[in-house]
């Protein structure tokens, strides 16, 4: 890079906020997929004024910049991809107002997400999305990613809670969007600017809903003989208008690598589990667990069972949410799809996944939000050897194939970023994406701000560009 | 018929057939917006036909609105142009409806009271409980972003649409989203279709997720003298932990026109005497739930009510819901129809702030001779009803002062303020979309993406985008 750009963000942010060396850089060349990207520096702004300030230098040098929230996404949507300006969030981290009549809080992009949650958690409310990432992702993030959760199976995902933002645009200008009152008339820009994944606006303030605490909480634990019968359970619950506030699943394999490292309590010989939330009044939440319990026996559980207390919850969840770090003490990598389906399929889906495993030679976990279709197939394997993480996307791309057969989609949460880009012409038309591209290019005109993301960058898909990772930065559990 | 008429028509006649475009001048009035008529109106049968009606008029250089059940053109400012009427009620098909994944693919031409009586086959429905329910299409639902009582629970449109077909501008058809219920591929762009007014491209097809009927279901009323004590209901109830699927706070002169003749067209079913009252102010709810849920709403909602100083409390049940419901969604047309010429303000502010922002509402009014009434839904949504007697310049003048009286009051508190309706020849005065936006133009960048030649609804949107 450039030294005078270094010189520059130096001038401008101090020494301290320049990170710049080979060393210090490889921090940043990784996320939480399996995609590597080096940029050329690393800056952390502590506010609006200094994120307007990196944004007119990297317009000055025709650098691409880069947001980053905790650096936890699953398709490198905060990786710099053709080098330049890694803008890292950590230093905005400030809760700046909260409004507990109004159930609003506001926030810096930096703010951990379960912050927010602790911070209001004396007045009875939180803050609804929450990603298993949500103690070390940042609003920031999730509002680039769209991020969703367990819970979103009724609370809905990140741009169902956000009111309005401050955004820094790829010019420089700072502009206010939406508001913390409802319905602000014109377009609803808030909705286009969430979710889509940096490549609108650099984020700099965010004003959410908050959550009021529900009276009553009933997690449970349904223990099935087979994968079938867990996910017959699911759709059967779907059918019959039950809303659990979640419903997640976890196959055989993935609960005994979860008991080895949490000691959740799951059952390690089993198939499947299901683990259920509902919540809500005390008098609706009694009856929807016991009318839960009921669909998972007509269904052969072999067992239900209800957190007796706090405590027993908290592990159960404990359980779920740790699955990704306890899955990568068993291998050195490990590549996560975000595949979505019509609730209906989700049997035939999770045999086919079985199937292309075996075919392809690998131990496939699934660990989902079972409720929303969302799926989140785990390939194990070894980047270190090429032909092994030819093998692995080659048989994440056939689990997505059949996924967008059964009406699917190919991202519900962690985004398109740069690992599903070639992946858009399977879903969307030339057409489509050349509307996409244009808002983009109305917005961020001289394509700086977080290129080659979620679009195509070659015509035609299905081809797969592999290049073999560095041993280094490939474990992350 | 005139003869740039008569071109254009048989024009379009090669798109749509020529049993379906009307060139008859009596025939059009109906297809008016804001008193400009077309010159043609079409009745397109698949999104081909409307890609290529818009098409043609991008080569025309002609302008295009898209009609549905024709209840709510009249929102947004007067168009610039207006050659082609887009009639959809054609598409009107259930593309796909799938229960057991609670997804629903419909064309935007499908009444929305048609589309309810097949999701209630599978004990499902859509909480756009919209007003003008019996008449009102999908499309024109989305596309004039009006809401309804169930948002306190369900939220808007936003919340629960899925994805999207559209024609923009350019006759290019286009999507966003999918039909999963979750899904971050691409850019939500129908998001940005709702309440644009058709600025931004013709939809053409809806995904939505649909949602169990809930079970049984009540309704609480509780009058009060204050607007204060009636607001202090809804923020008690904001603490509480009981989730409402309706809250609605309604001002004194509501009973009047609920129970007025304007009401009964509307809505024939009447509700019980007295329920809500002439001199006060009514904090209405409806909830769900089973039998204990529901002994326990009502057991806190009494508790709440007398703490808060309510004057005297009803619960409807059964049948009684129905018609208090159904004028609820209905205020608006109920409003309008019960003035010549009534001024309906669409003001948001924090909850909290409700009471404020009414009081300052009803002292502009006041100040300016108008009759008013007012909805203020739990979310902190208001719509303000300005209701004349009489449509004169006099009443202009007045409907103009207090709207900008009450937009200011609005704006003071942090709040939002539009007009979304108000007599056609009054829009010259009165500030229709409120004032000045700070992202205005990030809006423009958007229409000259979707729309660059101006086709689809000129000038109708904010600032005249």
């Amino acid at each position: 890079m450039d030294f005078h750009v270094i010189d520059d963000l130096k001038k401008l942010l101090g020494a301290d906020s320049v990170l710049h060396r080979p060393e210090e850089l490889l921090l940043y060349e990784y996320d939480g997929s399996v995609e590597l990207a080096r940029p050329n520096c690393v800056v952390f702004p502590r506010n609006t004024k200094d994120v307007v300030g990196i944004v007119q230098i990297a317009n000055r040098h025709q650098t691409p910049i880069v947001g980053r929230g905790a650096g936890t996404g699953l398709s490198g949507g905060a990786l710099a991809r053709q080098g330049g300006i890694l803008i890292v969030f950590s230093r905005m981290n400030r809760i700046l107002a909260i409004d507990a009549e109004n159930q609003r809080a506001t926030v810096q992009p930096g703010v951990v997400n379960a912050d927010v949650s602790v911070a209001v958690a004396h007045l009875g409310l939180h803050f609804a999305p929450d990603p298993s990432s949500q103690r070390a992702s940042t609003i920031g993030g999730n509002v680039s990613e769209n991020s969703g959760g367990p819970h979103t199976l009724a609370y809905g995902v990140t741009t169902n809670h956000v009111l309005s933002l401050e955004v820094v645009l790829p010019t420089g200008e700072v502009v206010r969007l939406g508001s913390p009152a409802l319905d602000s008339p014109g377009y609803d820009l808030d909705g286009l600017f969430v979710g889509s994944e940096g490549t609108l606006a650099l984020v700099t303030e965010i004003t959410v809903k908050l959550t009021r605490n529900p009276e009553a909480v009933k997690t449970l634990l349904a223990i099935f003989d087979t994968v079938d019968d867990a996910t017959e359970t699911v759709v059967d619950i779907t059918a019959r208008g039950i809303t659990p506030a979640a419903c997640e699943m976890l196959d055989g394999w993935t609960i005994r690598a979860v008991e080895a490292y949490v000691h959740a309590g799951f059952p390690v010989d089993c198939a499947a589990v299901l683990l259920l939330e509902v919540d809500g009044l005390r008098e609706a939440v009694e009856q929807q667990a016991e009318d839960i319990a009921d669909v998972c026996r007509v269904h052969r559980a072999r067992e239900v069972r209800v957190a007796r207390d706090e405590s027993e919850r908290a592990l159960l969840w404990k359980g779920r949410k740790n699955a990704f770090g306890a899955v990568g003490r068993l291998s050195p990598t490990y590549y996560v799809q975000d595949g979505v389906i019509p609730r209906t399929k989700l049997p035939a889906t999770l045999r086919r996944i079985t199937e292309i495993g075996t075919k392809y030679g690998f131990e496939i976990g699934n660990i989902f939000h079972a409720g929303d279709g969302n799926l989140h197939p785990i390939i194990l394997f070894d980047a270190r050897e090429e032909e092994q993480f030819r093998r692995a996307v080659a048989s994440a791309d056939e689990i997505i194939g059949f996924c967008i057969e059964m009406g699917g989609s190919i991202t519900g949460e962690h985004g398109v970023g740069m690992e599903k880009d070639r992946l858009m012409p399977l879903l969307f038309t030339e057409d489509d994406l050349n509307l996409m591209r244009r808002i983009r290019d109305a917005f961020n005109p001289a394509g700086l701000l977080n290129p080659g993301k979620i679009f195509p960058t070659t015509k035609g898909c299905g081809e797969i560009h592999v290049r073999p990772l560095p041993v280094a930065g490939a474990s992350r559990a | 018929m005139s003869t740039a008429g008569a071109t254009v028509g048989s024009r379009l006649a090669d798109i749509v057939g020529p049993q379906h475009v009307i060139t008859d001048p009596a025939h059009l009035a109906a297809f008016a917006v804001n008193n400009k008529k077309p010159s043609a109106a079409v009745r397109p049968q698949s999104t081909a036909e409307i890609a290529d009606v818009v098409k043609f008029a991008v080569n025309e250089q002609l302008a295009v609105i898209a009609t549905g059940a024709r209840t709510k053109l009249e929102m947004g400012l007067p168009p610039r142009q207006y050659d082609i009427a887009l009639d959809m009620t054609r598409l009107d098909r259930v593309v796909a409806y799938d229960p057991g994944d609670l997804t629903l693919s419909v064309e935007a031409g499908i009444p929305l009271h048609k589309l309810g009586g097949i999701l209630a086959e599978h004990r499902q429905f859509l909480p756009l409980g919209a007003p003008y329910q019996s008449q009102t299409t999908i499309g024109g639902t989305i596309a004039s972003g009006v809401d309804s009582p169930l948002r306190q629970l369900y939220g808007t449109a936003r919340d629960y649409l899925l994805g999207m077909e559209f024609v923009t501008g350019e006759g290019v058809v286009a999507k966003s989203g999918g039909r999963v219920v979750k899904n971050v591929t691409g850019y939500d762009i129908h998001k940005l279709m709702i309440g644009a007014l058709g600025t931004l491209g013709v939809v053409t097809r809806i995904n939505f997720k649909t949602f169990p009927m809930p079970a049984a279901s009540r309704a609480f009323v509780a009058n009060f003298q204050t607007v204060e004590r009636a607001c202090g209901m809804r923020n008690r109830v904001s603490q509480s932990p009981l989730a409402p699927m309706t809250v609605e706070v309604f001002s004194p002169g509501v009973a009047d026109l609920f129970s007025s003749e304007a009401a009964a067209r509307i809505e024939p079913n009447p509700t019980p005497e007295n329920l809500i009252s002439g001199s006060r102010w009514s904090f209405t709810m409806g909830f769900s739930g089973n039998e204990n849920a529901l002994k326990r709403y009502e057991t806190d909602l009494r508790k709440l009510a007398e703490e808060c100083g309510a004057v005297d409390v009803t619960i409807l049940d059964g049948p009684q819901i129905g018609p208090a419901f159904a004028r609820k969604r209905e205020f608006i047309p109920i409003a309008l129809s019960s003035s010549p010429a009534a001024t309906i303000l669409k003001i948001s502010v924090l909850p909290t702030k409700m009471a404020e922002v009414l009081t300052a509402a009803a002292r502009a009014a006041e100040t300016n001779h108008l009759p008013w009434v007012a909805m203020a839904r739990g979310v902190g949504v208001i719509y303000f009803a300005m209701l004349p007697t009489e449509r004169n310049e006099e009443t202009k003048r007045q409907s103009a002062q207090a709207s900008n009286q009450i937009l200011d009051a609005c704006a003071a508190l942090g709040g939002q303020g539009s007009i979304p309706w108000c007599p056609t020849e009054w829009k010259d005065v009165l500030k229709v979309w409120g004032p000045g936006r700070a992202d205005f133009a990030e809006m423009k960048k958007l229409k000259s993406v979707f729309d660059p030649r101006g086709v689809l609804s000129p000038g109708r949107f904010v600032g005249g985008i």
